[in-house]
């Protein structure tokens, strides 16, 4: 029952009045409680739960339904006499159980009620959290930030949850003990509604940190011998596991509040349903199942067997229509096609509920910074996204939190008191001096050692029926039913990892389509041919040409990251604590392979685990997410790379070994406009001097040895998001989009024996999308299909043709995450020029690139470096410090590829080095 | 400090079981072989002894029964996680009644029992892949969905996915974990596909170590307190192939094991012991 406090009938007239006038979108029976119940007859019941549990004190809140109380009323009084401002009274159900009412005016949005909500909790890391609400069928639905409150509570009082929404894979990353400790709160709810279940052993764990943080330690004095019995732990709470909760406090003396609410936390992320929100489903054959969504993508189950799992980056579309959820996959190991597969949800709401969840939960842990709505007057598909913080953002955001450690209560919370005898008595606890300080030194550690987390770099495009969005507006003045009837089907696109935005009004051209496919291959050649193949493999070489180890025999076996194209996502998204906040798009990916040759390089020295878990993460690391110009077909440019500074160098100094040439594309993103060409310009000269210096060290050339290095540069400011493309045109020439590929043919100039590979490199960090990196565009030359089979043959495709025997070498390091944009908007390319600069033994061109795309500008370096020499150059020095130097100099940009190639005339004696 | 699903390797206690004389005929298999039962109970003899003596776990040898000709694959009439003994319920009619000893067994360690009642429900523990992290179940011959199920509902903090076995007897038949986040596949081609399609499953990243055999990719990985990391793996004499990859780990203890009798009714080496671990929480 709508609830408007301080109002009077002349007020709610003028507010209909105003409702009727304002829009069609209004809904003036929204304000009509009447009317709102009789719609609510109208409505079918409720068919299926968005989740398996439901929350007691929702419950108890909707049996209140009607009761209003204005205790604890902290916001602002009622505005009689302003007729103009309907004020409406909600309640809000806290993670401890305890109710908080406040008014808000009636026409605010979601977000307001949101903020008043995590003011009165003190709360700063609020991106985690939401507020929820129960529809017409008592479904749990999250309230929208951006639309208003009114036409998301159609009917009933303006009753609400909070909860939390995302939740941390580790959070022990959250800056505030505050915020962990209502993450606590939530999945102690969790646990005992179980939502989460967990085993005995787990509930006794969780049980004792739960006491601990509540109660303080052990004192048999204090709490008497059944003080456990207070609390719950466990959907059925049993003797014996409260004495052993009990056994298990005793031995956590002085251990402080927020101590036990990391550890309980610790041992709550573990557990395979931490953060995972099921939906109710059937498959196509109409069998039973649940639908999770979760952080790392959507898991299937039946019963409690995972029987399939797509992580974000498989899935390229989601959608649903009527009663229907979609999602199109990326084509597996042995397709060439995408597949779409179709779920059959309990009820058009619960269909159109699910895809938002998705839409959400892709954006916050994938994306770096959510999508912008399309501004486009006509797009087909909803215009429905995730406009909050992604985890990345808030992340950033958090690390800034400079306050003081908010003191707070942790009250025993009502909902787990089985007796009502300590309400009213909450226990305090008094540690939050001695908490601040052991806390903020970890906290310091935490946040600066960036670990992993999901990436979150692709992008995300949704298309949207705009005919549909209209009625969804429009349905305000209709029943949820007409609505339901309208506004049937939306979708949403994930055009990432370098693959096609298949939105059903733009189809992808065909070639890219193609590229998809084959990298595909690539990428499954990869996962095959490794293993298997009884001699050398890719790992072996790797392994056994690092220089850090001697004999081969001593290598440790060939271990492979066993990566699926899905596991690309699997790379942290890093938080580039330096850059602004307001730079959304600022946020770097850098990623970069090791140089792979079969003698000469390697991955970093493993241990027998093969990849060395790389805590090398530096300070700043680099996440971002690329927007790249579709209308360069270069298919380079279209991959995002992410990797720390760190590994960077750790690569190229194993790279340093292999005493080739080296074709090197890097590419530098997101460079704030502002003095860019400058920057590039340094960054240049740097390059070149660099490679002058180390011809000069290395001594005179030799041989036909080609080496580039390509930077492309990006950036991008915050005001040209409103600048039109066609207002930017004007300033520069245009030149040819495909640099990259002019250079590579004149690499190749007279292969006659071939030997050709790509590998692609290991990461040092165990985490790290091996497999984007794995994902090389072999021969740059055309980015084509046709590149593919040369890739494909890591296991050295040797073509022999002896008469001069030249080798050739090319090896890609790029980000296997293609960055094409979903809207696939080619960008609007605003220059282009090229600088050539000679020495002795390097020539280097330049090329740079302005594009403006969907607002943004983009500005790419490309930077070509051909040495020739008959000495040993180390062109891998060069490129390993002209490396570093660039992200010293220019922390704002990243590099995205680097193409090494190179050709060496072989001659007999030497055999193949 | 308390903590769950710490520690991946650690054992205490192994429980075995004696190699009855009816295993040289009896026995179930894939593919006909003779057993020679002197050269299996020497094998098994040593198999025992390295647990025992090598590694220092308190071993609980369960004495052969005669009419279970399979029982010394103790491996498939339990699955141990933490402080829960799931007691299965085996895929093969004749081997039923091998979980009678295991229980008691395991009873007497003092481990959460919990039975698999439910009749339609089959589960071999051989088809059962604990990474550390969540369990992979095969889908196989001996194993079906519902065994699956219960597993799950026994070990509940732990995700559970199945997989198809195509080829072989048990999942475990072609992989077996090698390390924390290590899993030794086979290279064959349904191997393969089992390993890519555990990495599909699963929100954690493994490593994957190929032997050219897939019956050497079941070894038996252990993190012994005085011992560090220990591998147990097949032989030069029966995979002179594989074993070179083992031979790689520089700093575990490896162990080889002979296995070429039993391995002829289908037992590898993970089959011959239930491992334990009573010291909770290290």
């Amino acid at each position: 029952m709508t609830t408007e406090s301080g109002s009077d009938s002349e007020a709610k007239q003028q507010q209909q009045r105003e409702e009727s006038t304002e829009a069609p979108k209004e809904n003036p029976k929204a304000a009509e409680p009447a009317s709102s119940q009789s719609q609510l007859e109208q409505l079918p019941a409720a068919v299926g739960h968005s989740t398996p549990a439901r929350k007691e004190q929702e419950t108890q809140e909707e049996d209140q339904e009607s009761r209003q109380s204005s205790s604890s009323r902290l916001s602002r009084s009622p505005l009689k006499g302003v007729k103009s401002v309907k004020i409406m009274q909600c309640k809000v159900t806290l993670l401890d159980g305890s109710d908080y009412t406040l008014n808000v005016e009636k026409r605010v949005k979601g977000h307001v009620l949101f903020d008043k909500v995590c003011d009165h909790l003190n709360l700063l890391e609020k991106d985690y959290f939401g507020i929820t609400y129960r529809d017409v069928e008592k479904q749990k639905n999250w309230l929208d930030p951006n639309k208003d409150l009114k036409k998301q509570i159609r009917t009933g009082p303006w009753n609400f949850a909070f909860n939390v929404k995302f939740y941390p894979p580790d959070p022990a990353q959250l800056t505030e003990d505050i915020t962990r400790y209502y993450l606590c709160l939530q999945l102690r709810d969790d646990v005992v509604s179980g939502r989460l279940p967990c085993s005995f052993a787990t509930h006794t764990v969780l049980g004792s940190y739960t006491v601990q943080s509540e109660l303080g330690d052990y004192d048999p004095e204090e709490l008497g011998s059944d003080y456990i019995s207070e609390l719950r732990f466990a959907p059925n709470q049993t003797k014996e596991l409260e004495e052993k909760v009990m056994e298990l406090h005793k031995t956590y003396k002085g251990m402080t509040p927020a101590e036990a609410e990391m550890h309980f936390l610790e041992n709550a992320k573990k557990l395979s349903m931490y953060g995972v929100d099921l939906h109710h489903a059937k498959d196509s054959e109409g069998v039973e199942i649940m639908l999770g969504v979760c952080a790392s993508g959507l898991l299937i189950y039946r019963d409690r067997l995972r029987i399939n799992r797509f992580a974000w980056p498989k899935i390229l579309k989601i959608s649903y229509k009527r009663t229907n959820f979609y999602i199109k996959i990326r084509p597996g190991e042995f397709e060439q096609f995408e597949s779409t597969i179709g779920f059959k949800l309990p009820n058009h709401r619960a269909a159109k509920r699910l895809w938002k969840v998705c839409v959400e939960h892709h954006t916050f842990f994938r994306l770096v910074c959510p999508e912008v709505p399309p501004k486009k007057f006509i797009t087909l598909g909803s215009k429905f996204r995730y406009s909050g913080r992604t985890q990345a953002q808030t992340r950033r955001a958090s690390s800034q939190i400079i306050r003081p450690a908010p003191f707070f209560e942790r009250s025993a919370s009502k909902r787990y008191n089985m007796s009502r005898s300590l309400d009213g008595a909450p226990i305090t606890e008094n540690h939050e001096t001695l908490m601040k300080d052991s806390d903020s030194a970890a906290r310091g550690d935490i946040i600066t050692t960036v670990t992993t987390e999901k990436k979150a770099e692709e992008e995300k495009a949704e298309r949207e029926d705009a005919r549909a969005e209209t009625t969804e507006a429009a349905a305000g003045t209709t029943t949820p039913l007409r609505q339901e009837a309208k506004t049937d089907s939306e979708q949403t696109d994930f055009a990432f990892d370098g693959d096609i935005t298949a939105t059903e009004d733009t189809d992808p051209p065909t070639e890219m389509v193609k590229h998809q496919t084959n990298i595909s291959e690539l990428k499954r050649s990869f996962l095959e041919t490794d293993g298997g193949v009884p001699g050398l493999t890719e790992w072996e070489r790797r392994l056994s040409s690092s220089p850090a180890r001697s004999p081969r025999t001593d290598e440790p076996p060939m271990i492979e990251p066993l990566d699926l194209q899905d596991e690309e996502d699997e790379e942290p998204a890093r938080d580039e604590t330096k850059l602004e906040l307001k730079a959304t798009e600022a946020a770097e990916y850098l990623l970069n392979c090791a140089a792979d040759s079969p003698l000469a390089d390697g991955a970093p020295p493993t241990g027998p685990q093969g990849i060395s878990p790389s805590a090398t993460m530096d300070d700043d690391v680099f996440a971002a997410e690329e927007k790249t110009l579709e209308s360069q077909d270069d298919l380079s440019e279209k991959s995002v790379a992410k990797l720390s500074p760190g590994s960077v160098r750790e690569e190229v100094s194993q790279a340093i070994t292999d005493k080739r040439g080296t074709l090197i594309i890097l590419k530098e993103a997101e460079v704030e406009t502002e003095g860019k060409e400058e920057v590039e310009k340094l960054l240049m000269t740097k390059m070149e001097a660099l490679l002058e210096d180390a011809s000069q060290v290395k001594g005179s050339p030799k041989k036909a040895m080609a080496s580039w290095v390509s930077e492309v540069a990006r950036a991008e400011e915050s005001e040209a998001c409103r600048v039109l493309p066609e207002e930017m045109t004007k300033t520069f020439e245009q030149s040819k989009p495909d640099v990259a590929q002019i250079t590579l043919s004149e690499t190749a100039p007279l292969a006659v024996s071939t030997l050709g590979w790509v590998s692609s490199s290991v990461t040092s960090e165990k985490a790290s999308a091996d497999l984007e990196q794995k994902k090389l565009v072999a021969m740059e030359i055309d980015a084509a299909p046709e590149a593919c089979p040369h890739t494909e043959g890591e296991v050295v495709c040797t073509k022999e043709t002896p008469v001069v025997h030249t080798e050739t070498k090319t090896i890609t390091y790029e980000s296997a995450v293609s960055d094409m944009n979903g809207d696939a908007d080619p960008g609007v390319l605003l220059s282009a020029q090229t600088i050539t600069s000679e020495t002795n033994s390097t020539t280097t061109t330049t090329h740079i690139t302005k594009t403006v795309k969907g607002g943004i500008s983009e500005t790419r370096i490309e930077k070509r470096i051909v040495i020739t020499g008959d000495s040993e150059i180390d062109h891998d020095e060069a490129l390993a410090q002209a490396i570093k130097e660039a992200k010293e100099q220019h922390p704002d940009m990243s590099v995205t590829k680097v193409v090494v190639h190179k050709e060496t005339e072989i001659t007999p004696e030497e055999g193949e080095d | 400090m308390a903590g769950l699903m710490a520690g991946f390797g650690c054992y205490t206690h192994a429980v075995v079981r004696g190699i009855p004389r009816s295993l040289a005929k009896e026995a179930l298999r894939i593919s006909q072989a003779d057993v020679d039962s002197t050269k299996a109970q020497r094998e098994y003899d040593d198999y025992v002894q390295v647990l025992r003596t090598t590694l220092g776990l308190e071993v609980v040898e369960l004495p052969a029964d005669e009419t279970l000709p399979d029982c010394v694959f103790v491996e498939d009439a339990a699955v141990v996680c933490g402080d829960t003994a799931l007691i299965t319920r085996p895929g093969a009619e004749s081997r039923r009644r091998e979980t009678e000893a295991m229980k008691g067994a395991l009873k007497d360690l003092n481990l959460n029992i919990v039975e698999m009642t439910d009749e339609n429900a089959t589960l071999d523990g051989g088809d059962v892949l604990f990474t550390g992290r969540e369990f992979f179940v095969g889908l196989s011959k001996r194993t079906n969905q519902r065994g699956a199920e219960i597993l799950a509902d026994a070990f509940k903090d732990y995700a559970v996915s199945t997989v198809p076995v195509l080829e072989g007897l048990h999942l475990k038949s072609f992989c077996s974990m090698g390390g924390p986040g290590l899993i030794v596949i086979g290279s064959s081609e349904p191997a393969q596909k089992a390993v890519k399609i555990m990495q599909q499953m699963s929100d954690h990243r493994y490593d994957k170590l190929t032997v050219p055999d897939d019956l050497a990719a079941n070894c038996i990985y252990m993190n012994l307190p005085n011992k560090g990391q220990v591998l147990l793996h097949c032989t030069g004499e029966d995979y002179p192939e594989s074993v070179k990859v083992f031979d790689k780990f520089k700093d575990h203890l490896l162990i080889p094991v002979s296995n070429s009798e039993k391995v002829k009714v289908d037992g590898a080496l993970t089959c011959c012991s239930v491992l334990i671990n009573k010291k909770p929480n290290n």
